[in-house]
């Protein structure tokens, strides 16, 4: 398969519609499911990864899905094209750069479901949802391993439950998270607090690529840490709980934010704006802080003539493999830094965005 | 030494201190029980592998799997289990650990189909032989016809 014909497509956790999309950008729930009678992963040797690859294509051509998805080989993929998956969020970094010998992907081509082999465990398997939608995500994977389940023999244990490589995953085998932006909580500084409460009711808060990943553009990953004596519909349930209350002060910052500070935020998306659009070198980690600003500043209602589908473009398309694909080209740090600013340069000019 | 409260032979004592005064208690089991000075232990049942790597002498750490070899060691070091079979044989060193992780030891959530269906039948022959003692041999017949429905042809 030749990834760049993804390229046009931004996926479905990038469409930037559905429930709460103000604040809640995309919502993705993993199971992790092992085969019985195979070491896990990590001490499995080629012959039996391969064995395991084997019988998890079999079960992806056989089984009963909606949906049928392609499976990519990651081993051998080139550098580029496996981070340019890592972006999209269809594989994790373990499995691109990390992890060694026969191991993939399977997903569909709207990229809302998406199976990892042979990643610590030997399936994961993973549903993306724009918006808040834990329900359709669980609805969805729960049948997606149903089907599976039918074609495959798990890991399960009368008391442990789906057995993974690592204990705490062990039980329901599920993460559900869901990923905010939180500007608003982030200017008025009360995002820590927010936080704290979290650690408390044992939900863990990550940045945009997971575990160790550092929180950036204000965007935020919010997810359950127990999967061991609760099950799936509890901690659906008490994530949801979490979230509206998120919401809520997040909403409730914005409102504070046009009550008291007005110009001077709309001085800051114009500003942002500005910069995106007439900068000659530009890093990530800029790019990434100036769109939460025009993201922040489109839901306030402060910018015309960009969608947060659009903005959504821009946030994937200024990523490091991205943009070496956009440009055709492979391309150092300083290169990429320049091409990054030339792509956005030519797209707000397209758009003719302007601050109202 | 006698009980405080009932002059039997004390086989517990106790000594607090509170505010530099020391307080010493003495009580028999029967008394310290009503009194419930020392919480219960968790539950009944007995941790097997625990009791016998206890009595063989062995620490957690050199408990090793059978299936894939892995010693419990290596588990602590890297993080990761080797192979399904480790929760069993790491079974008396894991549950601590999944408490603290979990605050839970017992999956609750979905099951696969065919391991539904076996627990199912399971539960329902361990209600036939509860039947079958209490003699209840109505109730018992119609939970073997259930079991032969469940099992099927064959």
């Amino acid at each position: 398969m030749n990834l760049d014909s993804l390229l046009p497509n931004l996926g479905e956790w990038l469409r930037g519609a559905g429930p709460d999309t103000d604040v809640v950008v995309s919502t993705r729930i993993r199971l992790a499911r092992n085969l019985a009678n195979f070491p896990f992963t990590s001490r499995a040797n080629p012959h039996q990864k391969s064995e395991t690859e084997a019988k998890v294509r079999e079960a992806f051509a056989k089984a009963d899905l909606a949906v049928r998805p392609k499976y990519l080989n990651v081993t051998t993929l080139p550098a580029l094209d496996r981070q340019f998956l890592v972006e999209r969020q269809l594989i994790s970094r373990e499995l691109a750069n990390v992890l060694e010998g026969p191991r993939g992907v399977a997903f569909d081509d709207r990229e809302t479901v998406s199976i990892m082999v042979n990643e610590e465990d030997h399936l994961r398997l993973q549903v993306l949802r724009s918006g808040l939608a834990l329900d359709e995500a669980w609805a969805e994977i729960d049948k997606v391993d149903d089907a599976l389940e039918a074609k495959l023999v798990y890991a399960f244990h009368d008391q442990f439950g789906y057995l993974t490589a690592c204990p705490t995953n062990v039980g329901t085998g599920m993460r559900a998270s869901v990923m905010l932006h939180l500007p608003a909580l982030g200017i008025t500084k009360q995002i820590e607090k927010v936080f704290r409460a979290l650690q408390k009711i044992n939900l863990v808060v990550r940045g945009l690529y997971g575990e160790g990943s550092r929180a950036s553009g204000d965007l935020y990953q919010i997810s359950n840490q127990v999967t061991l004596g609760k099950s799936e519909t509890r901690v659906l349930t008490e994530i949801r709980e979490v979230i509206a209350m998120i919401l809520q002060y997040e909403r409730q910052a914005r409102q504070v934010l046009i009550r008291e500070r007005k110009q001077a935020e709309q001085d800051r998306v114009a500003r942002a704006l500005g910069t995106l659009g007439s900068a000659i070198e530009i890093t990530s980690e800029e790019t990434m802080e100036l769109l939460s600003a025009v993201r922040l500043g489109i839901h306030l209602n402060f910018v015309d003539d960009i969608t947060p589908l659009t903005l959504n473009q821009l946030f994937i398309h200024t990523q490091s493999a991205h943009l070496q694909k956009l440009m055709g080209t492979p391309l150092d740090g300083e290169e990429r830094n320049a091409a990054r600013a030339r792509y956005l340069r030519n797209k707000l000019r397209e758009l003719g965005a302007n601050p109202k | 030494m006698k009980c405080d409260h009932c002059g039997k032979p004390a086989t517990i004592h106790l000594t607090k201190v509170v505010n530099k005064d020391v307080v010493s208690l003495h009580l028999c089991a029967a008394c310290e029980k009503q009194a419930e000075l020392i919480p219960e232990g968790p539950g009944p049942a007995i941790n097997l592998p625990a009791l016998l790597a206890l009595l063989m002498g062995q620490t957690p750490g050199s408990l090793t799997c059978p299936a894939c070899g892995l010693k419990y060691a290596m588990f602590k070091n890297e993080g990761r289990l080797g192979c399904p079979h480790d929760y069993d044989a790491f079974r008396a060193a894991l549950e601590p650990l999944l408490v603290r992780i979990h605050r839970g030891t017992a999956h609750a959530g979905k099951v696969p189909k065919t391991i539904a269906a076996r627990l199912e039948l399971a539960a329902l022959k361990a209600q036939l032989t509860a039947a079958v003692a209490a003699e209840n041999y109505e109730e018992a017949a119609r939970l073997r016809d259930r079991i032969r429905q469940k099992e099927g042809p064959g």
